[in-house]
């Protein structure tokens, strides 16, 4: 792998858990209100996904989405002035931490209906399929959303009419506060996309490499015209369901495992600071690979630890940044919600 | 001009305007091979092929989902849900995702997408398919709801819908698709917004949308006739938004008001047009409205109480009646 894009990609993962820590802080001081559901734990399958991803490929994503927005493109005070409910943020103010979007860059919205997206989602793969395009539609989900029926039926129609859509569950392993095998009968997602002859694989979550790689193969295939691929992507969150939920559901020392052994940020900083292994390197590991890899921190010459330093202080900073953007930008006022709902009625023969 | 069936208008919008605009697809269960239900879209798969006619498997809020999906990047789906019964399964995606996409995402993304269903009570289908729903869509910000009363308008608001930039509901009735009417030859759009006078009248204003506008109608033919009473009948074919000011020109010509409606009366479109003369012409009424509605149970399989849970041209006489000696 390129090295430029192995830093991309964990700048992109320092940047999201900062974004994220910060959110919480802001939302603690009254800021940021509503729900908040914040993302760390699971940065490594935003960044690896959406680093794979065309510009030309369209985003749909859930309530769980400022990181997706983030590493699409959208600028990070943008990001934060729609979670301040501000006029600049990237839904004028009307949408929240919920209701990202940005229709330039693809991103067609964040959505707070579990299950809600992936008829969406696949719609947007119908007309993609339409124009012939070598476009992709990439849909993110929780392990919670699988058992709507609106994952079965856009499943089933995505396979049946071969749409361009890549399933992406970000299986945590809780639906808010239900452990999935006390939500789901069978617990492995990926095994749900064989009933509709859906190609599906499950990776770990927890390394944005694994995720990345998955990525553009799946993605390949769909562009060839092969019809829908499903990937699951094991991961954990390290917060509670959004911040009005301690998490108190969660055993401590489950917490305490990810937290130490699987964070996805630190896997980066080893799969970076080292050069990422080769299959033979990994097969010599064994399994505490993630220890060895990090003991190659001191020996790489792909990143310094001066230099890991100075890119967590820059994201530092981008994170302040967007906190003062959001800080000054205006409310937006009862005419720019009823423009909101307007705006596109230019149809002369309505009235 | 010519004289159209009720489904064979509807067939004829599709019909131009998917020979119009490649991006124009229309969907539902057994619209395709079959033809539909209600022949709405005969003849149209043979013509356009599989992926402009699309048959799709029994998934109401998965389809009309799919739809809207495909609606943000510019495609015109005609939805036919083929009972409103089966719309509360794609509530969601109309509710949540259809009509609020707009305004959430800060104008950037629309769903110009029409949803066709025939709601209403047929005969004897039972509680389950003889559901009237309007009143359940016309509620809801950011969806227009639009009813046809005659082939005419059902050619026309269908061509004005496919073309418009919002959500519509187009509310079909069972009862209606075999009803006959004149359109004109030449292509027209009907409005989205508004009302129309049918019968002019001076005593008595009666309220009727989709087949209640028959039912006065009628009921105005036997007023005149045997009582000497002139009502004026007043079709409002949009349901959202209602038409305030058509609303008030006629009650503050006749000065009594009586809402005709198929569903039962409860936060209904008689309730929806009371509260408007409320707020529009109190001060010009002679009597308080009243309203002719179903009774408030779900729909008998039995003929004799389902005809008694309707209302009939006879309750809106005598509520005529009753309402002018007062």
């Amino acid at each position: 792998m390129e090295v430029d894009l192995l830093k991309t990609m964990l700048r992109d993962m320092l940047l999201a858990r900062a974004f994220e820590e910060r959110a919480a802080q802001e939302y603690a001081q009254g800021n940021i209100a509503g729900f908040l559901h914040l993302y760390p734990g699971e940065e490594a399958i935003a960044v690896g996904v959406l680093r794979a991803a065309e510009p030309a490929d369209y985003i749909v994503s859930t309530y769980r989405e400022h990181v997706h927005a983030l590493v699409r493109g959208i600028p990070p005070g943008v990001v934060m002035a729609e979670l301040f409910g501000k006029k600049d943020g990237c839904s004028g103010g009307m949408g929240g931490s919920m209701h990202l979007f940005d229709r330039e860059r693809r991103f067609m919205g964040g959505y707070a209906i579990v299950g809600e997206t992936f008829p969406v989602a696949t719609g947007i793969g119908y007309a993609v399929a339409m124009r012939r395009l070598p476009e992709a539609v990439i849909c993110f989900f929780g392990d919670g959303a699988v058992n709507q029926g609106t994952f079965h039926e856009s499943l089933n129609m995505a396979a049946l009419w071969k749409l361009p859509v890549l399933f992406v569950c970000e299986n945590n392993h809780y639906q808010i506060g239900t452990e999935i095998h006390r939500h789901s009968a069978v617990a492995e997602v990926w095994k749900r996309a064989c009933g509709y002859r859906i190609p599906a694989k499950r990776i770990d979550g927890m390394d944005v490499l694994a995720v990345h790689e998955a990525t553009v193969a799946a993605l390949e295939q769909i562009r060839a015209g092969n019809g829908p691929q499903l990937l699951e992507c094991e991961t954990y969150r390290f917060r509670g369901h959004s911040m009005a939920d301690p998490g108190s559901y969660r055993p401590k020392v489950e917490l305490q495992a990810f937290e130490d052994n699987e964070d996805p940020v630190k896997i980066a900083i080893a799969e970076t600071v080292a050069a990422y292994p080769t299959g033979e390197q990994i097969a010599a590991a064994g399994s505490g690979n993630i220890e060895r890899l990090s003991g190659h921190l001191q020996q790489s010459e792909l990143l310094t630890a001066a230099q890991l330093e100075a890119m967590r202080k820059e994201v530092a900073e981008v994170v302040e940044e967007a906190v003062h953007f959001a800080a000054r930008s205006p409310e937006p006022a009862m005419e720019d919600a009823q423009a909101a709902l307007d705006c596109n009625r230019h149809d002369e023969v309505l009235i | 001009m010519a004289e159209l069936m009720y489904w064979e208008a509807i067939r004829r919008a599709h019909d131009e305007e998917m020979a119009r605009d490649p991006l124009v697809i229309c969907m539902g269960e057994d619209i395709g091979v079959a033809g539909g239900t209600y022949k709405a879209t005969k003849g149209l798969f043979d013509k356009y092929g599989p992926e402009r006619v699309i048959d799709t498997p029994i998934s109401e809020n998965g389809f009309t989902g799919l739809g809207i999906g495909a609606s943000f990047l510019g495609v015109r789906p005609v939805i036919e849900i083929m009972s409103v019964n089966f719309a509360w399964l794609a509530m969601d995606q109309i509710f949540n995702t259809a009509a609020k996409v707009r305004y959430m995402s800060g104008g950037q993304l629309t769903a110009p997408i029409v949803v066709r269903s025939p709601g209403g009570t047929a005969h004897q289908l039972g509680a389950q398919h003889s559901a009237r729903m309007e009143k359940v869509f016309m509620g809801i910000a950011g969806l227009r709801v639009v009813t046809p009363s005659t082939p005419k308008q059902a050619y026309g608001l269908l061509k004005s819908a496919i073309r418009c930039e919002d959500p519509v509901f187009i509310n079909e009735h069972e009862l209606m698709y075999n009803l006959k009417g004149e359109v004109p030859d030449q292509e027209f759009f009907h409005p989205l917004e508004g009302s129309e006078v049918v019968r002019e009248g001076r005593d008595v204003t009666l309220f009727g949308y989709n087949i209640s506008v028959h039912w006065a109608l009628q009921a105005a033919e036997v007023l005149s006739k045997q009582h000497g009473i002139e009502a004026e009948v007043v079709d409002l074919y949009t349901l959202s938004p209602l038409d305030r000011a058509g609303i008030a020109a006629s009650v503050s010509k006749t000065h009594r008001a009586i809402i005709v409606e198929e569903a039962e009366p409860a936060v209904g479109v008689g309730s929806e047009v009371m509260a408007i003369i409320n707020e529009e012409c109190f001060f010009e009424l002679d009597a308080a409205p009243l309203r002719v509605s179903a009774v408030n149970v779900p729909i008998p399989y039995n003929r004799q109480l389902e005809k008694a849970a309707l209302p009939a041209v006879k309750d809106v006489v005598d509520a005529v009646l009753s309402q002018v000696a007062k």
